[in-house]
């Protein structure tokens, strides 16, 4: 994403020097994996070179979801997942001269992240989304609409309750427009990125004796049912998945987690896989959001809510709590950066929506200077709730203590 | 709005033509009553001297200033050159008593200075007649280009919110060819400055009036340097206020910067002069004032009275105290990005250019040679300068005081902090001197990796490697190495400009003062994934 806007180049998203690889002995070797022979230890590369393993770990990641639209592997449809994305995007979209226009399908991450770099480099961008709201799966009503109009505000032609019907093209099979199924109204546009969400990227192993399922199915120990194969990140699917998260996590971080699980495991520490209190973050073109524990798009039975806004439109802090215990359960933060270790010591220790709002100044995370919200933010509760609850001073003791 | 800066962008470069034009203008000769005054004013002792400079520059013709500049500098070798061949001759006979005798009539000093001090009185022309208007043909239209070029973009980059885009698409901010003439002129320019100053002496005309306005004298070429250097971190600064807007840390430490250079660096010394004061720049602590010990400035002090004494004092409180105990507190920041005045030319002028500090580990293990090998350059200096000064000795340990004085303010003062430290700007970044060379840097940076509040905390987990904050540290800290792991930065070099938390899309990086404990947390373990850490290195051990 950056580099195609010009913040960074390849090498800068490169987490270690080149020189890394060879110095800690990791041999990199770039090919498509076409089989994996689990009876003989063998993974088999699409020339037919092979390899030998004694443990393998797969760790292949996602690919982009196609729904079969008429016209969804012509020259100019891509997704934004893989470098190679990138670099179709620098070919068919290098300027708002070459496309002239785009069409994103799918409101969701990475459809939004599309949306802002085809608009660093001006190109005007057409954007669908199925719900009559952005990412509504996941967020609330609030941060949704503040989201839509911030979408509109950086002037992406944001379609709403809206799909795509097919994806025309010229003799030379490339894009000219797409055909907008509610209403037949037809785009017309250079360029289509698809981005209605990724799954599993494992036909490859399909046609092994690996169990698969939507995903590559692994226990608590991120192990296949084949000894010494295992499966992490995006393409591993939990069979018996933690608390609320999902069977298959297509975070980054996760991965990250999974990861260093597997290390301990793979170094003769047998560790199982604990993903801790679930957060998240991203960025809405000038908008960060993160969220700590649950908040669901539609409140739960037992849940009750706390929404606040600032009056400029792009800050806000929606509170998830239990109705009847006041426990805290979760928050979105927009505009406004929170302290992750506060929250989940917070959640850990299942303390009250009143604790929390009463230690604001302690979970914020604004860089120095800015202005702080959180009194506004206790009064409009205590008004709301007939609460009394005083903001407590910052206390670098609370912050940094471990209890 | 992309014409007005277009438009801008002409009117900044017809200034800077101008400016760089009038090198080339104006005419230099002396009547011989004007030379007389000269050589009283400087005491020469040379008996040759009046004779070649008649020679030389006592005419009608209408000398150019390198023709000027040539003229005298061989009159003066000249001059010298008679002395010299006589003491050789009284070496060989050893005639001590006769080759003791010829060394006042020596003239020391370097040529080109020699000869600056010759045209700023010989100089007539355009220039020298009509300074105020060239003012405004150059530092006028120059300002005012650049500000039609910069202005706009409070609209043309849109609502508040991180403007990088297009950075490394760019030829001026991606090492193209605009960023190489940038070089060329930058480096050019500190050549002249500091090796050349005659050569530049029309520049200090322009500036006369404004000299004897705040010190009541003509403008030498270091009063066009603090000028000029005044005059562009302020419209610079105007760029950072558009560019950073939403970002109030930044929009706080320009001001500031800002605020230290126009004031304690410039104004102050300059009304300092007027009052028959030394000129002293309060924030300017040593090492990075390294001839505060110089013998010069010591009898410069020593003479000045009580203000003189106040600043000896004051000069050594600063460094002993104030500055370890303001990065105890606050981390070296509070000097290289609020108050320091080459950090601010490069927070100001040299911002664009932040993204191409190197970041591989072999840069980062030259800058630990480096900067540590110029703190102890400058500290022997010192020491030897102090023993020289005191015992009246002229070397000490086997090195001549003022031969390591010469050598430091050359290669140092004037080759790294100058030629390199800024002229590299688009190149190497912006912070090659504070980063490399600054000894006071490499001072702070002690104390702020052993005895510091300061870090920058990582929010847990929420990393995702993206590299914005690597990308953009002007200090060549791969910041990321540590956000993804968790851990906090801690790291003697980092300046605190905050920019790695400001382009951080996640909400990953807070610059704080806060307790030592736990200030340096190397985990194994990212929050989020609850392994209990302990209980695995119990286990281990067992």
């Amino acid at each position: 994403m950056y580099v195609y806007m010009g913040h960074m180049e390849f090498k800068h998203t490169q987490p270690y020097e080149n020189w890394f690889w060879a110095k800690n002995k990791i041999d990199l070797k770039q090919g498509f994996v076409n089989r994996i022979d689990t009876d003989n230890k063998h993974i088999i590369f699409e020339d037919n070179t092979s390899i030998s393993y004694d443990q393998l770990v797969i760790a292949s990641g996602s690919k982009i979801n196609k729904f079969g639209w008429p016209g969804q592997d012509s020259k100019g449809v891509m997704g934004l997942y893989r470098k190679q994305d990138l670099e179709q995007l620098e070919q068919f979209a290098p300027n708002n001269q070459v496309c002239k226009r785009a069409v994103i399908v799918g409101g969701g991450l990475i459809g939004i992240e599309l949306a802002e770099m085809l608009r660093s480099r001006n190109i005007p961008v057409t954007f669908l989304v199925r719900e009559k709201s952005f990412w509504k799966e996941v967020l609330p009503d609030q941060e949704s609409e503040m989201i839509n109009r911030h979408i509109r505000e950086h002037h992406v032609d944001l379609r709403l309750s809206t799909q795509l019907r097919e994806i025309k093209t010229d003799a030379s099979g490339q894009v000219i427009s797409v055909i907008i199924e509610e209403t037949g109204e037809e785009i017309f546009c250079d360029v289509v990125g698809l981005t209605a969400g990724v799954s599993p990227n494992i036909d490859f192993v399909k046609n092994s004796n690996i169990v698969t399922g939507r995903g590559i199915k692994v226990n608590r120990f991120l192990e296949t049912n084949i000894a010494n194969i295992y499966a992490i990140g995006d393409c591993a699917e939990q069979q018996e998945p933690k608390g609320e998260r999902k069977a298959i996590e297509a975070v980054w971080y996760t991965g990250r987690m999974m990861g260093e699980t597997l290390a301990q495991t793979i170094c003769n520490h047998r560790t199982a896989y604990h993903p801790g209190h679930w957060f998240n973050s991203a960025k809405f073109f000038d908008i960060e959001y993160q969220t700590y524990g649950w908040v669901w798009a539609k409140p739960k039975e037992n849940e009750a809510r706390f929404y606040w806004e600032h009056k400029n439109g792009k800050m806000c802090i929606h509170l998830n709590y239990d109705k009847n215990t006041h426990t805290f359960i979760g928050i979105n933060n927009f505009g406004v950066r929170m302290r992750h270790a506060f929250f989940d010591k917070v959640l850990t220790k299942k303390k009250s929506v009143a604790y929390v709002l009463a230690r604001l100044s302690d979970a914020n995370f604004d860089p120095e200077f800015y202005k702080k919200y959180a009194l506004e933010i206790v009064s409009k509760f205590n008004q709301e709730n007939n609460t009394s609850i005083q903001l407590k001073k910052k206390s670098w003791k609370r912050i940094f203590s471990n209890a | 709005m992309k014409s007005i800066q277009n438009i801008g962008l002409v009117i900044f470069l017809i200034g800077l033509s101008l400016f760089t034009g009038t090198i080339f203008t104006g005419s230099f000769h002396l009547s011989p009553s004007a030379l007389d005054a000269f050589i009283i004013e400087k005491d020469y002792q040379n008996e040759i001297i009046e004779t070649e400079l008649t020679k030389a520059i006592v005419t009608d013709d209408p000398l150019t200033i390198f023709e000027f500049s040539h003229r005298v500098r061989h009159a003066y070798e000249v001059a010298n050159t008679h002395y010299d061949s006589l003491i050789s001759q009284y070496d060989a006979e050893k005639n001590w008593d006769k080759k003791g005798e010829q060394y006042p009539y020596k003239i020391y000093g370097k040529p080109h200075t020699l000869s600056f001090d010759l045209a700023k009185i010989a100089g007539k022309g355009y220039v020298k007649a009509h300074a105020g208007l060239m003012w405004m043909l150059t530092f006028g239209l120059g300002i005012l280009g650049s500000l039609l070029f910069i202005l706009p973009n409070l609209i043309l980059l849109g609502k508040a919110g991180i403007k990088n885009d297009g950075i490394y698409l760019k030829a001026s901010t991606n090492r193209g060819w605009i960023a190489w003439l940038v070089l060329i002129y930058l480096v050019s320019f500190y050549l002249l400055l500091y090796f050349m100053p005659d050569y530049v002496v029309n520049w200090t005309f322009i500036v006369d009036p404004i000299s004897l306005f705040l010190n009541g004298g003509p403008a030498s070429q270091w009063f066009v340097y603090g000028f000029l250097y005044c005059t562009i971190m302020v419209v610079m600064a105007l760029r950072m206020y558009i560019k950073y807007r939403g970002n109030k840390y930044q929009v706080m430490r320009t001001t500031s910067v800002l605020f230290f250079q126009i004031v304690f660096a410039f104004l102050i010394p300059e009304i300092m002069t007027s009052l028959n004061m030394p000129g002293y720049d309060f924030k300017n602590a040593f090492p990075l004032d390294y001839d505060f010990f110089f013998d010069w400035n010591l009898d410069d002090l020593r003479n000045s009275g009580s203000i003189g004494l106040f600043i000896l004092i004051w000069g050594i409180v600063l460094t002993l105290v104030i500055v370890p105990v303001m990065v105890y507190f606050f981390g070296k920041r509070w000097y290289c990005s609020w108050v320091c005045g080459c950090g601010g030319l490069a927070e100001t002028l040299g911002d664009p250019y932040r993204q191409h500090s190197d970041k591989s580990l072999h840069a980062w293990k030259l800058e630990r040679w480096l900067i540590h090998s110029v703190l102890i350059f400058s500290l022997v200096m010192t020491l030897v300068t102090l023993y020289c000064y005191f015992t009246g000795s002229p070397s000490f340990l086997g090195i001549h005081s003022q031969w390591i004085k010469d050598s430091y303010s050359f290669l140092i003062g004037a080759w790294f902090a100058g030629v390199i430290g800024t002229g590299f700007y688009p190149i190497f970044g912006n912070r090659v001197w504070c980063r490399f060379g600054c000894p006071l840097a490499a001072y702070m940076g002690i104390v702020q990796r052993f005895k510091s509040r300061f870090r920058i905390t990582t929010n847990g987990g929420q990393c995702i490697s993206c590299g914005n904050c690597s990308t953009y540290c002007e200090q060549g800290i791969d910041v990321r190495a540590y956000a993804q792991k968790g851990e906090n930065i801690v790291r003697s070099s980092c300046v605190g400009c905050g920019i790695c938390s400001a382009v951080c899309p996640r909400g990953v990086l807070k610059l704080e003062n806060g307790p030592e404990k736990g200030r340096i947390n190397p985990t194994d373990i990212l929050l989020g994934n609850n392994i209990d850490l302990i209980q695995l290195v119990n286990k281990r051990e067992k």
